[in-house]
């Protein structure tokens, strides 16, 4: 059995909202193996957004122990947790969230940017190799206002694989997108799943829950279900059923 | 991160902005132009004023009796005069006097063969011309026998040489003062303009003895007395010691009755109004460098509101405060930097136009230079820490979440 990734003991958050607290996220246990594709579920308000700020070190937790690749992350300081967002997570996020007026190519940088250790040469064979990983390489001096939405959030994921994350963290990476492109954007999670890469997948949405392999449903901030998705579906599949589109995707 | 890289992320944000970055720069712009015109203009205006005091000759001293303040008693020729008993106290009495010579100071229509010309006559000791360091261009000046004989001889300015002889060569010839003749001995080395203004080559030198019983008659007698000290330090001390043998000899008198002034006093005084005015311009470019930095933190706010999301993105994939903190305050920097060096230019090229209109000799020192890069990188640090601050300290979550 793979060891344990990410590791949740009692993790809870409450907002102060004006005079009422607010319990987002209450007493959550769950742990991820290396890996493991999984889907983060719920309804608006189920405190799964919360969980990915948290998970994603966005944010402290409120109570609670969070243990991520061995380090205990719930007693860090604002300036460690820069640390390990730089160094071990990789975030996708729904409106792709890329530097204006800045290729591709610098977009991909922006992480090995904070990184001391990178060289500039270094900076760029990694940011080229990410883009080719995710097939878009050739898209490397385009803006972002030049690119379409399916192309961008490739740029996104090759952002957040530049570092060799210990995860991927995704927050409704298909939500901007339409079904074709969606298919296309889980395809990319699937190949990196393939080669080893644990990611964590946060979606309201059933049809794109069905590519991960495990299935996390939240509801009023409470962790309701833990199953294993017993047949995942192929994007890779999905995509040759799929009518031929007009072209590959305008730009 | 290495600053250089957070330096290129600020330029290129700039870069994108560019006519705002210009606009914001205008400020830094003008009010360093300011400060370089400013300080060149003034240390050109104090150089001139030196040398031309420098052109009065070494570490000279002038007596006058001071009429406004003894008007009850002073008619014409009524109040308390200088004698040439004063001038050869001075001279034998005070330590420290290395020269002295009276002054009768007169004026007269010159001729020479139909040609007139009017201007001032000086009546002088042959020494005159070692304490006012007068140089002769052509021939020679007199000597103390023709003060001694009363010699009709006398030196001119080249204003006069040029108004009188033209092309004519002036030494030898003979030109008449007030109708008597007098034999030109000399033509001075021209001087140019004083610091008062007016031309110093148009003058006419003679004896004193000549003038005083030749062209003064029994009128108004009214002597100054120049002398030179020995030494730059001791004018201070001659100039005391000439007042204190002054009142000695006229009995009564209080000190503000005679004027004892050194050129260094004429230097001081030149000196107060050209820094007066280089304070009140210096505070003028003052207060737009000021300005200038509000308007960079007033741009700066702007910007970090209009960035929001972009700070939380670098946030989220790993800047740190410290790196957001810094890449602000080096773009504030960047921009008023920038301006400096734009209005080191302006300011030089503004000196450059009024040194040629003024033909004054104008110069850009390297420390005004380093003063306002120095004073504009600390604006931008100053009036760039506030928002660069509020970019740093902005939520994470706000921040990537902004819309």
């Amino acid at each position: 059995m793979p060891e344990v990734l990410l590791k949740t003991i009692g993790l809870a958050k409450t907002y102060q909202m004006g005079e009422v607290q607010v319990q987002a996220l209450r007493c959550v246990d769950l742990e991820v193996r290396s890996g493991e594709f999984i889907a983060i579920m719920g309804a608006s308000g189920s405190g799964k957004t919360t969980l990915m700020n948290l998970l994603g070190c966005l944010d402290h937790s409120s109570t609670g122990e969070y243990i991520l690749d061995g380090i205990p992350v719930h007693k860090m300081n604002d300036n460690e947790l820069t640390a390990i967002r730089n160094q071990k997570i990789g975030y996708v996020f729904q409106s792709f969230y890329l530097l204006p007026r800045t290729t591709a190519l610098e977009n991909v940088e922006l992480p090995l940017l904070y990184c001391h250790k990178c060289r500039l040469r270094e900076r760029h064979e990694k940011a080229t190799k990410a883009l080719e990983i995710v097939g878009i390489q050739d898209r490397a001096h385009h803006h972002p206002n030049q690119l379409s939405g399916g192309q961008q959030q490739r740029v996104a994921i090759a952002r957040a694989i530049v570092n060799d994350p210990v995860f991927i963290l995704a927050d409704e990476p298909t939500g901007n997108l339409d079904t074709r492109t969606s298919i296309e954007v889980m395809n990319v999670f699937q190949q990196l799943h393939a080669q080893g890469k644990t990611v964590v997948l946060v979606t309201h949405e059933m049809d794109i829950a069905m590519y991960a392999q495990r299935h996390l449903t939240f509801r009023d901030g409470r962790l309701i279900s833990d199953k294993i998705n017993p047949n995942p579906k192929s994007a890779k599949a999905d995509l040759l059923k799929l009518p031929k589109a007009d072209a590959e995707e305008t730009t | 991160m290495s600053i250089l890289g957070i330096l290129r992320i600020a330029l290129k944000s700039l870069a994108r902005n560019k006519t705002r970055t210009f606009l914001t720069m205008l400020g830094i712009i003008i009010g360093v132009a300011a400060v370089i015109a400013m300080l060149a203009i003034g240390q050109g205006a104090k150089k001139i004023v030196e040398d031309q005091v420098n052109s009065m000759g070494t570490n000279v001293i002038q007596v006058f009796s001071n009429f406004s303040q003894s008007t009850v008693r002073a008619g014409a020729g009524g109040g308390n005069l200088l004698n040439m008993g004063d001038m050869e106290a001075i001279r034998d009495q005070v330590n420290g006097v290395l020269y002295v010579s009276p002054i009768y100071n007169t004026f007269g229509q010159l001729k020479y063969e139909g040609k007139n010309w009017r201007t001032g006559v000086m009546g002088v000791d042959a020494d005159f011309f070692l304490i006012r360091d007068m140089k002769i261009a052509k021939g020679e000046s007199f000597h103390s026998s023709d003060v001694d004989n009363g010699a009709k001889v006398c030196v001119i300015g080249k204003t006069v040489a040029d108004n009188l002889f033209g092309d004519i060569d002036p030494v030898d010839k003979i030109i008449r003062i007030r109708n008597i003749p007098f034999t030109v001995k000399g033509v001075l080395e021209a001087k140019g303009q004083s610091v008062m203004g007016g031309d110093q080559d148009d003058t006419v030198i003679a004896p004193y003895s000549t003038v005083y019983t030749r062209l003064l008659g029994h009128r108004w007698r009214m002597m100054t007395i120049i002398v030179s000290a020995v030494s730059r330090e001791q004018i201070h001390l001659v100039q005391q010691d000439i007042l204190e043998l002054l009142q000695v000899r006229h009995r009564g008198t209080t000190s503000e009755e005679f004027m004892v002034r050194s050129q260094t006093d004429l230097a001081e005084s030149a000196n107060e109004v050209s820094n007066t005015m280089t304070i009140l311009l210096a505070s003028i470019a003052g207060i737009s460098l000021l300005v200038g930095g509000i308007g960079i933190m007033n741009i700066m706010l702007v910007s970090v509101t209009e960035r929001i999301k972009e700070i939380g993105i670098r946030r989220a994939v790993g800047a740190g405060k410290q790196d957001v903190l810094l890449q602000f305050i080096i773009e504030a920097v960047s921009i008023s930097i920038m301006g400096g060096i734009l209005g080191i230019f302006l300011g030089t090229g503004a000196a450059k136009v009024v040194s040629n209109a003024m033909k004054w000799n104008v110069a850009v020192t390297a420390w005004s230079v380093i003063l306002s890069v120095g004073f504009s990188m600390a604006i931008g640090i100053f009036f760039g820490w506030y928002p660069a601050k509020k970019a740093a300290n902005l939520n994470l979550i706000d921040a990537l979440r902004y819309e």
